[in-house]
């Protein structure tokens, strides 16, 4: 019988020839990752473990990007131990800031994530990296930690459910509103430690950002990964990062624990209420919800197809008096293209707010913190109580039209409104 | 050996926010995580908990971030045991790695808050009043990580035994 996309990695990585979901297996990574609030815990593990040395210095990502720029004295304490860690150990991929982004945008940028790869990260959003065909999981600390000497991690093969898209994308429906659209129908346990398998014409047709925005969200339905076959167009987009890499798929006799298939030729932009990016509804039911502060921007929406979609609706116009916007390009090389292309200028002109790369305000961090019974429509990934600042604020999700054209409306609104 | 605390009773979906805000995570030494542990969902837990009282929720408990700063806040304020339905896949691979003791089983309508249950950690068994409930048992590679008392102990040994990748 054949293997899914999760199957294949994780047996090629355990020098097996085909594994079965529930099986055990000790498999090689070819990443470690880790960020200034997950790595300083795993810096302190790795020291108990008494390894003298990192199993690959070129293999291990450590990336600065939460509470940074520092954000106070123990944030900045914290970013000096995961520096101090990176040169005693001479790793070769330690990202501070001026070079640092927001890891998911970054790493595949820098062509560290290719398919077919075993990746594991102490982010939970780690499962971005399956949108380039890598099984990528988020862990904690204690398993970075343990890897980092090692090299490999234990893993239990996950169960994985397909699911299948067709039908063309309306204008102003992307990758954020197919994601959003399938958590409401699997809901944030629906895919709760399987993989997720993304497919089908409209996955096709879709570019690898968006693709990337997906597979992000796949830990928002409880998912291992969320994996997508690499085509043309992955290779294309490695192939700017430096890299050759080949195509993989799914065997077509793969067998999954359940299929979907969705015709989303009629789909709508989404928007996820307040507390759960389950409960995502068509924007014209949260149209008129009054909105304080709008980010665009994170792991999820800062790359620059994003911030493209931002511009075309705020070009020529003016967020309203009542919302802070907040738009915040996720590498620096996003930041410098955005520049290149005018984006940026449009974004001030229009009177947002743009920032250096960073998480900040997706986990109410830094950089735009919410207020008691303040509301935000952000671009991000959740919209937990307390998410982005008080515990009595609330957030709710979309794309970036939806968010760039509310900005605007000063309240949710489809963008075909205010175009 | 068995446990004997008051029940902490949580519902469904608790989160990583829920369990430390992220506004925290700028320390992660244990005083700073216990203080402000459960905060967003019950801000008076971390002066009510007493040192052998569970945690009882219900399904995907722990969902959303890695942080391993959740499981270790809850063990700082001195829960011995959380019990739910079901945990988010990061949350459960994090307890058993830092040796915090969790059950999967579904005590919904069973307790309330302050209610005693004991718990034997060793078969997996709930004790509610006149009930006896049984937890999914642990595969039986998870339960070398749990014996060793953790991951970082677990690997240690086979450190010493020579055993890692050069490339």
């Amino acid at each position: 019988m054949g293997q899914t996309l999760a199957e294949k990695i994780l047996a090629s990585h355990s020098s097996k020839s085909t594994v079965r979901p529930n099986d055990f297996v000790m498999a090689k990574v070819d990443l470690v990752l880790g960020n200034d609030i997950t790595a300083p815990v795993a810096i302190n593990e790795f020291l108990r473990l008494e390894a003298k040395k990192v199993f690959n210095k070129e293999k291990i990502a450590l990336v600065c990007d939460h509470f940074t720029p520092n954000k106070d004295i123990q944030a900045a304490e914290q970013v000096k131990y995961v520096r101090e860690f990176a040169r005693k150990h001479e790793i070769t991929h330690f990202y501070d800031v001026g070079l640092m982004g927001i890891e998911h945008c970054l790493i595949p940028e820098l062509g560290l994530a290719k398919p077919g790869d075993l990746i594991i990260g102490a982010d939970s959003h780690t499962c971005t990296y399956g949108a380039l065909g890598a099984f990528a999981t988020g862990v904690g600390s204690t398993d970075m930690a343990s890897a980092m000497a090692l090299g490999k991690a234990w893993f239990r093969v996950p169960l994985t459910q397909r699911f299948n898209y067709t039908g063309k994308l309306k204008l102003f429906v992307s990758g954020k509103d197919l994601i959003l659209y399938t958590l409401g129908v699997i809901g944030v346990d629906g895919a709760r430690y399987q993989a997720m398998e993304f497919g089908g014409k409209t996955i096709d047709d879709l570019s690898v950002e968006a693709r990337l925005t997906m597979a992000n969200m796949a830990i928002e339905a409880g998912a291992k990964a969320g994996l997508f076959a690499a085509d043309k167009k992955t290779v294309a987009f490695l192939k700017s990062a430096g890299q050759n890499v080949a195509e993989i798929k799914p065997d077509p006799d793969a067998s999954y624990y359940k299929v979907y298939d969705f015709d989303v030729s009629e789909l709508e932009p989404q928007v996820a209420f307040p507390h759960l990016p389950e409960n995502s509804k068509n924007v014209g039911e949260a149209k008129g919800i009054k909105i304080d502060q709008v980010v665009i921007g994170s792991c999820t929406n800062g790359r620059i197809e994003d911030l493209r979609e931002a511009a075309f609706i705020l070009r020529g116009r003016k967020v309203n008096k009542n919302v802070r916007l907040i738009v915040i390009p996720g590498t620096q090389k996003i930041y410098l293209q955005a520049m290149a292309e005018g984006l940026l200028q449009t974004f001030v002109e229009a009177g947002a707010a743009v920032s250096t790369p960073t998480c900040g305000p997706c986990l109410g961090g830094h950089m735009g913190i919410l207020a008691s019974g303040e509301v935000a429509l952000s671009t991000t990934n959740r919209n937990f109580v307390g998410r982005m600042g008080h515990p009595r604020s609330e957030v709710y999700l979309s794309g970036p039209y939806v968010a760039a054209a509310s900005a605007v409306a000063g309240e949710i609104i489809h963008p075909k409104e205010v175009l | 050996m068995t446990i004997t605390g008051r029940v902490f009773l949580f519902g469904h979906d608790i989160d990583t926010d829920a369990i430390i805000p992220a506004r925290y995570l700028n320390s992660f030494e244990l005083e700073h995580l216990k203080k402000h542990c459960m905060e967003d969902a019950d801000p008076s837990f971390a002066a009510k908990v007493k040192p052998g009282d569970i945690m009882v929720a219900g399904k995907n408990f722990g969902c959303g971030s890695s942080r391993e700063h959740a499981p270790l806040a809850i063990k700082a304020a001195g829960i011995s045991c959380v019990i739910a339905e079901s945990f988010a896949r990061i949350f459960y691979r994090n307890a058993i790695n830092i040796g915090l003791p969790i059950l999967e089983v579904s005590l919904e309508g069973l307790v309330k808050d302050g209610d005693l249950i004991s718990v034997n950690l060793e078969n997996g068994t709930v004790f509610v009043k006149d009930k006896e409930l049984k937890a999914q048992a642990f595969p039986e590679e998870l339960m070398a990580i749990i014996r060793a008392g953790g991951l970082i102990n677990y690997v240690k040994k086979e450190l010493k035994a020579g055993e890692t990748y050069a490339k």
